[in-house]
C-alpha cells in the first residue's frame, strides 16, 4: 500500500508526524498513572541498586563495570524500561485485539502503511515515556547514589541515538509478535514469549556482560541487546569512536532485518489470511 | 471494552449467587442456612437497589460479623469456581499461561543463580540461604497473588463505572473485587516458589528442630496474609487515585523482590521502613533469620521471629478499615 491519500513525500512525513504526535499525546493524558509508574520505577531502582552493590562489593569490576557504573546501569534500566518496552506490552496488545476482532480491515483501508503508522505512533509514545518515566527515576537515583553520568552533551546525544535505534528494534520485534495473531488468533502466547525473552535478554535482570560464557555471547548477539545494554554502555562512556559506530551498526542491522521481516509477514498476512469478521 | 472476555459466563453464574439456583448447587452448598442467607440477600438487594449509595456492609447491622464473613467467603468461592470453569474451557491456553507464569517468576531466580555464578556469598548469605528467603517470599506472595491478584482492576472499574454493578449485588464488594477474573494460572508462581523452597530446605545448613520446621508454614501463611493486607489497602487507595494502581506494584511485586534478598544487602533506613511502616520484614525476613540462625537487623529482639501471625492479623484489621473507608468515599462517575 502506498500513501495514495497524501501527495508526495512531504505529505507522508506530515501524516506520520501527526500520528507520532498523537501517540505522544495519548500517553501524556494519563498524568497520575505516569507519576505512579515513575514512583514504581524508582522503588525498583532502589531495590535492584542495593543488590548490585552487594554483588559488586564481592566482585569489584565484574563485567568491566566499577561499582558506580553498575549502579548507574540500574537507574538507566529503570529509565528505559518503558521507553524501550523491555518487558513487552503496549501497542501490540491493541494490534492483536484489532486482528482478533477484525477491526484490522479498517486499518488496511487507510491511506497509510500499517507498519509505518504503528511505528510512528510508537515513537511518539517512546518520546513521552523517556520524558515522563525516564527522567524521574534517573534524577532520584543520581540524588541518592554516586552515579557515573557523562558531563559532555555529545555523549548524551549519542545515548539518545542509541535509545532511538533501541526503540525501533523493540517496535520491530513487537510488530512481528502482533502479526502472529493473523495465524494464531490468540496472540497471548507469542506476547508471553516476547515478554520473557525481553526481560531476560535485554539485560533488565542483570547486565549482559555479566552473563557467563556462551550464554553471554549469545545474549549479546540477540536483538534485545539493542534495547538496554547498548544505550547503557553508550551513556556510561564505554562505547566511543569506532566501537560506537559498530554498536549503531549492530542496532541498525537488527532494526532493518526485523522491520523487513515484519514487512514480509505483513504482505503475506494481508494477501493470504482472511480477516476475521462478524 | 472487550475486557470482559467470558461471553455469557459472568451473566450466567452471577445471578445464581442471589438465590437458590444452579451455581450454589454446583459447589454443593445447599444447606438450609445458606438458603436463609440468600433469602436475606435478596431482601437487602431490593432495599439496596433503591439507595443511591450505600455503606460497605451489605448485611446491615443485625447480622453478626461471623455470618458476614462466611457469606463473603461463600460468594468468593462461587465466583472463583465460575472463573475456574471458564479457564478450564481452554485447557491448552491454561497450561501455556500457567507455564508462562512459572517461567516469568523463575527468571528472578535465574538472575540470582547468575549472580552466584560469580560469587560465593551475597551480603554474607550463601545460595541455599538466599534460596530460602526467595522460596518463602515468592510462595507467600504467590498465594496472595492467586487469591487477590486481580484487585488492581478496581481502579479501572471505578473509572469506567462498572463498580456500580458490583454495589448492586447482594454480595460483599470486597469478595467480588477479590475474585474478579480469578486467574488460576498464578499457580505457576506458587509452584516455582515451592520448588525453590524445597531446594533450600534440603540444602541449607540448619538443624531442623520441630519448632524450626513449623516456622516455615507459619511464615508462608502469615506472609501471604500480610501481602493480602497490602493488596487490600492498595485497592482501597484506588477509590481516590484511580489511575495510580501502579503504585501498588511497588509494595507487592517490589516487596516480594526485596524479600528475596538478604536484609544485609539493604540500607538501614529501607529496613526500618519495611519493619515499622509497611511491615514486610515480618513476611519472611525476621522468622527466616531465626530459622537460619542469623543476626537480626536493627538490633531487634529475637522474639520478633514469632510475631508474624500477630502482625498479619493487625495488618488485615487495618486493611479492612481502609477498605471500608475507601468504599464509603466512593463516588460513582455517573456516566
Amino acid at each position: 500500500m502506498g500513501v495514495s491519500g497524501v501527495s508526495g513525500v512531504s505529505g507522508a512525513l506530515r501524516l506520520y508526524a501527526a500520528v507520532a504526535a498523537g501517540g505522544f499525546r495519548r500517553y501524556a493524558t494519563y498524568r497520575v498513572a505516569t507519576l505512579a509508574g515513575a514512583f514504581t520505577n524508582t522503588v525498583f531502582g532502589f531495590i535492584v541498586a542495593y543488590t548490585y552493590i552487594a554483588l559488586w562489593d564481592e566482585r569489584p569490576r565484574l563485567g568491566g563495570y566499577d561499582l558506580s557504573q553498575a549502579v548507574t546501569y540500574v537507574w538507566i534500566s529503570q529509565a528505559l524500561l518503558m521507553t524501550c518496552v523491555l518487558m513487552g506490552g503496549g501497542f501490540e496488545d491493541e494490534l492483536i485485539e484489532r486482528i482478533r476482532t477484525g477491526a484490522i480491515a479498517v486499518d488496511l483501508y487507510r491511506p497509510a502503511d500499517l507498519q509505518l503508522w504503528w511505528l510512528a505512533s510508537d515513537l511518539g509514545r517512546a518520546v513521552f515515556h523517556l520524558l515522563g518515566r525516564g527522567i524521574v527515576p534517573l534524577v532520584c537515583g543520581a540524588l541518592v547514589f554516586d552515579l557515573t553520568l557523562p558531563a559532555s552533551p555529545l555523549v548524551w546525544a549519542a545515548f539518545l541515538v542509541a535509545v532511538t535505534l533501541g526503540v525501533v528494534v523493540s517496535f520491530a520485534i513487537r510488530f512481528l509478535v502482533a502479526l502472529s495473531a493473523f495465524w494464531l488468533l490468540d496472540g497471548a502466547g507469542a506476547a508471553q514469549v516476547s515478554w520473557l525473552a525481553g526481560s531476560f535478554f535485554s539485560g533488565l535482570l542483570l547486565p549482559l556482560n555479566v552473563f557467563p560464557g556462551a550464554l553471554g555471547e549469545v545474549a549479546r548477539a540477540l536483538p534485545w541487546c539493542s534495547l538496554l545494554q547498548i544505550p547503557a554502555d553508550v551513556l556510561l562512556g564505554r562505547l566511543a569512536g569506532w566501537e560506537l559506530t559498530g554498536a549503531y551498526a549492530f542496532q541498525a542491522c537488527w532494526a532493518l532485518a526485523l522491520l523487513g521481516a515484519g514487512r514480509l509477514v505483513q504482505t503475506v498476512a494481508t494477501r493470504r489470511v482472511v480477516v476475521q469478521g462478524g | 471494552m472487550a475486557e470482559e472476555t467470558p461471553p455469557g459466563v459472568a451473566e450466567k453464574a452471577l445471578p445464581g449467587m442471589t438465590g437458590r439456583t444452579s451455581s450454589s448447587d454446583a459447589v454443593g452448598r445447599t444447606s438450609s442456612d445458606a438458603a436463609e442467607a440468600s433469602e436475606a440477600a435478596d431482601a437487602t438487594a431490593v432495599a439496596d437497589a433503591r439507595l443511591p449509595r450505600r455503606g460497605p456492609d451489605p448485611w446491615g447491622p443485625r447480622s453478626s460479623r461471623g455470618a458476614a464473613l462466611r457469606d463473603g467467603l461463600r460468594a468468593y468461592g462461587l465466583i472463583v469456581a465460575m472463573w475456574v470453569r471458564s479457564t478450564m474451557a481452554y485447557r491448552a491456553s491454561f497450561v501455556m499461561t500457567a507455564f508462562g507464569n512459572f517461567a516469568g517468576s523463575a527468571l528472578d531466580f535465574v538472575a540470582i543463580l547468575l549472580m552466584f555464578s560469580h560469587v560465593d556469598t551475597l551480603g554474607g548469605y550463601s545460595l541455599p540461604e538466599v534460596a530460602f528467603l526467595y522460596g518463602t517470599s515468592n510462595t507467600a506472595f504467590g498465594l496472595t497473588d492467586l487469591a487477590l491478584g486481580s484487585m488492581h482492576r478496581l481502579g479501572g472499574r471505578v473509572r469506567d463505572g462498572t463498580l456500580d454493578t458490583l454495589l448492586l449485588r447482594p454480595v460483599p464488594v470486597l469478595a467480588q473485587v477479590a475474585a474478579d477474573r480469578f486467574a488460576l494460572r498464578r499457580l505457576g508462581r506458587i509452584t516455582q516458589g515451592l520448588l525453590v523452597l524445597g531446594y533450600a530446605v534440603a540444602s541449607v545448613d540448619v538443624d531442623w528442630t520441630v519448632l524450626r520446621v513449623l516456622m516455615v508454614p507459619m511464615m508462608v501463611l502469615s506472609g501471604a496474609a500480610i501481602f493480602a493486607a497490602v493488596f487490600v489497602v492498595g485497592a482501597a487507595f484506588q477509590f481516590w487515585a484511580q489511575d495510580a494502581s501502579e503504585v501498588q506494584n511497588s509494595f507487592t511485586y517490589g516487596g516480594t523482590t526485596l524479600l528475596q534478598y538478604p536484609p544485609t544487602v539493604f540500607a538501614q533506613d529501607l529496613l526500618r521502613g519495611v519493619t515499622f511502616l509497611v511491615p514486610l520484614a515480618f513476611v519472611n525476613w525476621l522468622p527466616a533469620l531465626y530459622v537460619l540462625g542469623r543476626e537480626y537487623p536493627l538490633d531487634l529482639p529475637v522474639a520478633v521471629a514469632f510475631l508474624p501471625p500477630v502482625v498479619a492479623a493487625g495488618c488485615c484489621g487495618l486493611a479492612g478499615l481502609a477498605w471500608r473507608t475507601g468504599l464509603r468515599a466512593y463516588r460513582s462517575t455517573g456516566s
